[in-house]
């Protein structure tokens, strides 16, 4: 792994933390209150806020687990360089693509 | 009646195999003095390093019980399983012959990472003062005590899975250099132990902490580099 890459995974991993506060906050609080989906949904769509919220978490997460399988495949397999690249490129693509499906299935009014 | 030991030791290089001795257990017993015994009285062709004897030199380490371990300091008490000891060559070093491992890699290792001091004086200038109670002395300090063993070589994961990684004895040394203000190469130093093979690629197992017998750590070091070259990286030096 690159030093690059390996500051690039610290500082999402950084920047995760507040996100991951503020949904596990966000799961008390809408289980504490028995809100329905339909509920959690009324709040939801058409937000900017939870969409950018949700949006940015989706990448952060993105970025660091590619990174992370990265490393893993680099240890655990024969593959090496630019192969061990185009498998983060694509888990990130992959990552990237169904965490902004389910991004969109909350927001979209 | 003196007790009899049931020792297992590799024999031969890399397609070799374990062969079976049987030797007197006796009272503070170090597993060096089993592999003495078994080359003096069983087998003369048995091949081992040992030099110092007393925990200095580094030479001895070895593969005890499946645990790298500098063998002239480590009581077979200690270590044996039930009356049973098995020796192998170091891990992650190739096999010479027996408990014989090529250093090669690994002091190779140690000229990449830069663990060469690099003077920013000449011997007409004047001797640089260091306080003892500095944090970059501190740092050096809980360091510098290597013997270079390769205990931690062997014990590290990260070497295992890439045999690119400098490992931990390599970059503990770097760090001593990092840490060290009359050392002139510290860019060129951060460049190397952030390089392919890099302080970034460890996991922080701690293996290499658990089991230096000089009691050093590795680790605090790899981290102390890894927030060095952040650090540098920010600041456009990198």
């Amino acid at each position: 792994m690159s030093f690059r890459l390996y500051l690039l995974q610290r500082l999402t991993a950084a920047l995760m933390v507040p996100l991951i506060a503020a949904h596990i906050v966000t799961i008390i609080y809408a289980t504490r209150h028995g809100l329905s989906a339909a509920e959690i949904l009324s709040r939801t769509r058409g937000s900017l806020i939870w969409a950018s919220f949700y949006g940015l978490f989706v990448l952060l997460a993105a970025t660091h687990g590619a990174i992370g399988l990265r490393v893993v495949a680099g240890e655990w397999t024969s593959l090496r360089g630019r192969s061990l690249d185009a498998l983060m490129l694509a888990a990130g693509a992959i990552l990237t693509l169904l965490g902004a499906r389910a991004v969109y299935a909350v927001v979209a009014a | 009646m003196t007790e009899t030991m049931h020792v297992s030791i590799w024999r031969g290089g890399p397609d070799g195999a374990y062969v079976d001795y049987e030797v007197p257990r006796l009272e503070s017993q170090t597993v060096l003095d089993v592999v003495i015994y078994v080359q003096r009285q069983l087998d003369p062709s048995l091949a081992y390093r040992f030099a110092c004897r007393v925990g200095v030199c580094g030479s001895c380490a070895m593969t005890v019980n499946g645990v790298p371990r500098w063998t002239c300091r480590t009581h077979v008490s200690k270590v044996a399983h039930g009356n049973r000891l098995t020796l192998a060559p170091l891990r992650n070093l190739p096999v010479i012959k027996d408990l014989a491992a090529d250093m090669t890699r690994f002091f190779e290792k140690w000229q990449q990472a830069k663990g060469v001091f690099a003077p920013s004086a000449t011997r007409n200038e004047t001797v640089a003062a260091i306080r003892p109670d500095s944090p970059s002395r501190i740092a050096i300090d809980k360091a510098i005590e290597c013997i270079n063993c390769g205990v931690c070589y062997s014990a590290c994961d990260t070497v295992a899975w890439d045999v690119d990684y400098l490992g931990p004895a390599a970059l503990n040394r770097a760090w001593t250099l990092v840490n060290d203000p009359r050392d002139a190469d510290n860019k060129k130093r951060l460049m190397a132990v952030t390089g392919k093979g890099g302080c970034q690629n460890c996991h922080t197992h701690v293996s290499c902490e658990r089991l230096c017998p000089n009691k050093i750590s590795p680790t605090d070091s790899i981290a102390g580099l890894k927030r060095r070259a952040a650090s540098a990286y920010v600041k456009g030096e990198l």
